[in-house]
């Protein structure tokens, strides 16, 4: 153990003797762990926010949503997008078990420019139930959201999110003002609290409305775009999805699954799926970044043969004086694992460094796992010891008396 | 304690093989002080190699204290030299970069001695020597002689039975060689024993036994 500590300190004297070549060596590890680092925080940060943001829009959601129809090998019209109406959601809602299902909402978006006085923007505007806000967990931060009877009375209200409230009317309080959507004003009954999400779907920048005003009034359509349907617990997700298919199947005087016209996609199905791309994309720049660390186990090596040559007659000296082969190896092993180490330990603080500036200026997060930091570390030891060995099996082969009279 | 018999030995370089050593037999006893004379390339710096189980003959048998040298492994040769020999090469060979007392430490050190007694030992060598105010000095801030001296601390350092000094005075001035020689007196008188390569006549004449050796035969054996 002593003898272990000794040799450490004696490797890393030598090394600090010629910083410029200890530095350009490690470099490469630095830069491969460090890359390895940032790609990984920065794939599982992403896989993390967008877990988050499904996981806010609701739990234990089905979504029914049309799909283009096949009938008899004829494709059906192309967006397919008609096979879904209230009919549908209310048939949902009255003839499956309350077991199954806790609450249904009939959507209909589309995306529309939203003009109050000077200032416009391109949103999505959706028509909904006051369900909505219930599965989807909305709160109010100011107003009130849609109720029964705005559906009912087919009111020209809104309900706007915070992005929204703010690019449309800045700092000023949105309630009681009008907007406009296409051909029809609105009045603004309520403001979302924000959800913190980016993106095309944005919670935070969305206009809500009556289902029936969206569909009749501002875009005389009388399909749904989705059922957003919550079942009464996880257990009874697949239950109910297949529950649910069925119904629609009799509801569509379909006899066959495969000619529905319609798709149920469950919360988990859709994080499963984001998990898969999201961690095959996070394997795939891992790898990539690993190819730079394999490099830079290659310049080690290099530096390490160069570094025994150079040492012939110390290493002659030294089995002359009574080094055995594996004092030798131990010697040169520690070296280049001290500085594999050394360039892992500061490639995992750039790595560091590096995710958490991308995450601040290209704005997503970053997760920094202990794994990765433990994989960092045992990764660049590791490579020490793969590209260290050859040449400190080199150094420990030399004969001693070739060695010293090496010039 | 050292036994030669019928050693030859024969480098080849390519196809021209040139013998250094031919058919060489001879011993050494405890506590002799022996020089081995000869000019350039007569072979006694090989002699010396193979004595220092640096190098093996060709043919023949080396016997150091009644052990065959040819059936060792090589970590067991490093074991042999580390506790039996001390070396002193003509070209000092310390470690670069290195103090003096770490050099002399170093022997200490394969021979796992604790590091305390390391440290202690090796600046009562340094003392006999006369360098106990260069402990820390660099090799490559020392003089010659005072390398040359340090290397005789490293070689006295495992209290070796045998001490093999290739040209001790070789590269240093002759005020300096005539310390090294009293040291070397003086440890012979304490019970090393000490052999040491020279062509010098009048370094030869410090020890008690001289044996000339051309072209790789022992040319005369003198006891003086």
């Amino acid at each position: 153990m002593n003898d272990l500590i000794e040799t450490i300190i004696e490797s890393f004297q030598t090394l600090t003797l010629n910083k410029m070549r200890t530095g350009l060596a490690i470099l490469g590890i630095v830069i491969g762990i460090g890359s390895v680092i940032t790609l990984i925080s920065l794939g599982q940060g992403s896989t993390q926010t967008i877990e988050n943001q499904i996981q806010s829009l609701g739990s234990n959601l089905l979504t029914v949503s049309p799909s283009r129809q096949n009938d008899r090998g004829i494709a059906g019209q192309s967006g397919g997008g008609n096979s879904l109406t209230i009919t549908d959601a209310k048939a949902i809602e009255s003839k499956l078990p309350k077991t199954l299902i806790n609450k249904v909402s009939p959507e209909f978006s589309s995306r529309s420019q939203v003009v109050a006085g000077r200032n416009n923007t391109n949103v999505s505007v959706i028509g909904v139930y006051p369900t909505y806000g219930e599965i989807r967990k909305i709160t109010m931060d100011k107003g009130v959201f849609i109720s029964s009877h705005d559906v009912l009375s087919m009111t020209k209200v809104a309900v706007i999110g915070p992005t929204t409230a703010t690019d449309l009317f800045g700092e000023i309080n949105p309630i009681g003002k009008t907007i406009k959507v296409g051909s029809q004003t609105l009045k603004v009954i309520g403001v979302t609290t924000s959800k913190g999400g980016t993106g095309f779907n944005n919670p935070d920048d969305m206009v809500y409305v009556p289902l029936s005003t969206a569909q009749k009034q501002i875009f005389g359509r009388d399909n749904l775009s989705s059922i957003a349907v919550e079942a009464t617990s996880k257990e009874v997700m697949i239950q109910a999805q297949d529950a649910i298919g069925y119904l629609l199947l009799k509801e569509h005087k379909l006899n066959i699954p495969t000619d529905a016209d319609f798709t149920i996609m469950s919360q988990n199905d859709l994080l499963n799926t984001v998990s898969q791309v999201t961690g095959t994309l996070t394997t795939l720049l891992g790898g990539i970044a690993a190819i730079s660390l394999l490099v830079g186990g290659i310049g080690i090596m290099n530096i390490m043969l160069v570094t025994v040559t150079e040492r012939t007659r110390e290493i002659g000296l030294r089995k002359a004086l009574g080094a055995k082969k594996k004092t030798i190896i131990a010697q040169f092993l520690i070296e280049s694992i001290l500085l594999t180490f050394t360039g892992g330990v500061f490639g995992m603080v750039f790595g560091i460094l590096a995710s958490l500036i991308i995450s601040k200026i290209m704005n997503i997060a970053s997760v920094i796992s202990i794994s990765s930091i433990l994989l960092a570390i045992g990764v660049s030891s590791l490579i020490g010891i793969v590209f260290g060995l050859y040449p400190a099996r080199k150094a420990a082969n030399l004969q001693p008396i070739e060695a010293l009279r090496y010039e | 304690m050292i036994k030669v018999l019928k050693q030859t030995k024969i480098y080849s370089v390519g196809e021209v093989q040139t013998i250094a050593l031919d058919n060489i037999s001879f011993e050494i006893k405890k506590g002799e002080y022996v020089a081995i004379m000869g000019p350039s390339g007569s072979g006694k710096s090989t002699l010396m190699h193979i004595l220092g189980i640096l190098d093996m003959p060709t043919r023949g048998e080396y016997f150091l204290d009644g052990q065959r040298v040819s059936q060792l492994t090589e970590d067991e040769s490093a074991d042999i030299r580390n506790k039996k020999i001390g070396f002193i090469f003509q070209a000092f060979n310390l470690l670069p970069r290195t103090t003096a007392i770490q050099n002399v430490m170093l022997p200490m050190r394969y021979a796992n001695v604790p590091i305390a007694k390391r440290f202690e030992k090796a600046k009562k060598f340094l003392e006999i020597v006369g360098l106990e105010n260069r402990l820390d000095h660099n090799s490559n801030q020392l003089s010659g002689g005072q390398q040359q001296r340090v290397a005789i601390a490293r070689g006295l350092a495992m209290d070796p039975a045998i001490l093999l000094a290739d040209e001790p005075t070789g590269n240093i001035a002759s005020a300096q060689a005539e310390e090294v020689m009293n040291i070397f007196t003086k440890l012979n008188k304490e019970g090393h024993t000490i052999i040491m390569i020279t062509h010098e006549p009048d370094i030869a004449s410090h020890a008690k036994r001289i044996i000339h050796i051309r072209d790789g035969r022992i040319e005369k054996d003198e006891k003086l």
